[in-house]
């Protein structure tokens, strides 16, 4: 007879083939899926090539590799370090993309499965929680013993339980709800542990809202974020074509580190100011601060869901003339959709500029990177100093619809007061 | 490296990833061509101070943000031979005990020390400044083995006889 266990501790458990872990245990584990992308896929490859004696992959098919940090490629260096990675993906039969979309997107669109344990060389893949899936992100070091050995070592985390109540406002969203608790908890709230959401106020969220909380755990420090994965989560991987691989349930006895309860009525609109993403105000305390740039798009708000609200508040209207609006669909998938909607000939007319599907600015790599002393408003992931271009320059983070709202009036407001 | 002593670089709270390397400058094709901009939105001129055996005292959250693991190589490359600070980004360390850089948790030493003091570390036993004691936790032995390797590729290869 085990213990009671949360959902992180028994995907743990079956990762590690045994009955019970409990917080801080070291177990080795079975890794279901190890993602990797342009990032720092180049130097896995250059250890695998240069510092082993005997290369070679556990199992390719747990690999998926995803080009969409630097798309398309700004620089001879990018394009070769591209290059690397696709030569070598080829030779080994390794699930490949490129120039499809933001990696944790293509992942939830085709990939991660409820109860799976999955390593990703990026730190925003705890978003697979919103399937149910125990994500993580590691650096490359990390990646390449699991890729070589297909096993890995994980410390048991605490986890941190957020029950929802109650239902979001009018003009208020996920992200919005997502911000509030890094503020609540701090930058270092949920270091090395899990975050878990559930109760009622969850089932009144979409999966695009459960994407962009899970995803932004991390920003708290979270090792992963985790939902059941309910009938809402179960209608979008059936119609993404996929199976669960098993449904894991905390025990009602489990224990956690610490409940926290959420009346998801009192969220209201928030902002993350320079340079901390746990800097968060009410986003009515920064009215008329003056952009330069606004971003939609990213892991965080890419998503269809996201685009039918920009194009709803920028329908009839124009973007400031002196702010850039940049545009990016998390994924294809999410930039057909937008064309077929007619989204795009919204963005189109209001004077936005629309790019690929990628990461861009969120990474401050080759799109929309900004200059001294510049003001970007953005749905990306991070705010930190220099981020989206110059040290001395200055990002704050908020939700789709205030980003899009912000774009129109030149300075940060909420869609509400347009 | 049981003992070794150091000139302290202070830095504060939430150390980011992109701070300690930033995005621009991941494309330079080695960690010796990164090197110049380590710390670069904050304190450009780091990287030409810092001595081999320097030491970094930070506040909390040291390394949060992206796996990118160029941050705990640019650190070591730099020279210096450990950070102590008051918590760390749960990736960033394990990318630096996988690149065998020491990382120290201690929340006392920020108010004793200040930037240009010596500093000694007694390797999972304390530090001292000043003649004052400051006690730290010890690794686990399995995470000393990867530090005192070099880091995990290199502790892998020890463990496998090729080095």
């Amino acid at each position: 007879m085990t213990g009671p266990m949360t959902m992180a501790e028994k995907i743990i458990a079956a990762a590690a083939g045994v009955d019970e872990v409990r917080p801080g245990d070291i177990h080795t584990v079975e890794v279901d899926q190890l993602m990797s992308n342009d990032g720092t896929t180049h130097l896995t490859i250059d250890m695998y090539q240069k510092k082993l004696k005997n290369p070679h992959i556990a199992d390719v098919s747990k690999l998926v590799w995803i080009v969409d940090h630097n798309v398309p490629c700004d620089s001879p260096k990018t394009a070769a370090s591209h290059k690397k990675m696709r030569d070598f993906a080829k030779e080994h039969g390794i699930t490949f993309y490129e120039g499809q979309g933001v990696c944790h997107q293509i992942m939830m669109e085709n990939h991660v499965r409820p109860g799976e344990l999955i390593f990703g060389a990026d730190s925003h893949t705890c978003a697979y929680g919103a399937l149910g899936a125990f994500g993580t992100g590691v650096g490359c070091t990390d990646y390449l013993y699991a890729m070589v050995t297909g096993k890995s070592w994980v410390l048991v985390p605490e986890t941190l339980k957020f029950n929802l109540t109650g239902k979001l406002r009018e003009g208020v969203y996920a992200r919005d709800l997502i911000l509030t608790i890094i503020g609540q908890i701090g930058a270092n709230g949920a270091n090395y542990k899990a975050m878990e959401f559930g109760g009622e106020g969850l089932k009144t969220l979409n999966m695009s809202d459960r994407i962009c909380i899970c995803n932004l755990c991390v920003e708290a420090g979270a090792k992963t974020a985790l939902m059941e994965a309910d009938e809402v989560a179960l209608a979008y991987l059936k119609e993404h074509g996929r199976e669960p691989k098993h449904l894991f349930h905390s025990d009602e006895d489990a224990e956690y580190a610490r409940v926290y309860d959420i009346d998801l009525g009192n969220i209201e609109p928030i902002v993350a100011k320079p340079h901390f993403v746990d800097n968060v105000v009410p986003a009515k305390e920064c009215l008329g601060v003056k952009i330069d740039e606004a971003f939609a798009g990213s892991c965080n708000n890419g998503r269809i869901e996201d685009l039918r609200v920009v194009a709803e508040i920028l329908k009839g209207r124009k973007v400031h003339p002196l702010v850039r609006f940049l545009i990016v669909p998390a994924s294809n998938t999410v930039y057909q959709q937008a064309l077929q909607e007619g989204l795009m000939d919204i963005f189109m007319e209001a004077g936005a500029i629309v790019m690929n599907a990628n990461c861009s600015v969120c990474w401050g790599s080759c799109q929309g990177v900004i200059g001294e002393k510049e003001v970007l408003i953005s749905t990306g992931t991070r705010n930190f100093k220099g981020r989206a271009g110059h040290p001395d320059s200055f990002v704050y983070l908020a939700s789709a619809a205030t980003v899009a709202a912000s774009a129109v009036a030149g300075y940060i407001t909420t869609a509400d007061r347009l | 490296m049981d003992q070794f002593t150091g000139t302290v670089w202070m830095l504060g709270d939430d150390i980011d990833t992109d701070i300690i390397i930033p995005t621009e400058y991941l494309a330079l094709k080695t960690v010796e061509d990164m090197k110049p901009y380590g710390f670069y939105p904050l304190r450009p001129e780091l990287p030409g101070l810092i001595q081999p055996g320097d030491i970094i005292v930070a506040g909390k959250n040291f390394g949060c943000g992206s796996s990118r693991e160029q941050a705990p190589e640019i650190i070591k490359a730099l020279g210096v031979s450990c950070v102590i600070a008051k918590s760390f980004a749960r990736i960033f360390f394990r990318n630096s005990i996988n690149n065998g850089l020491l990382l120290i948790e201690n929340d006392q030493i920020q108010e004793a020390v200040k930037e240009g003091d010596r500093l000694t570390v007694y390797t999972n036993q304390y530090l001292e400044h000043e003649g004052k004691k400051y006690p730290i936790e010890a690794l686990p032995d399995n995470l000393l083995d990867i530090l005192n390797a070099g880091g995990l590729v290199k502790a892998m290869r020890k463990l496998n006889g090729l080095d």
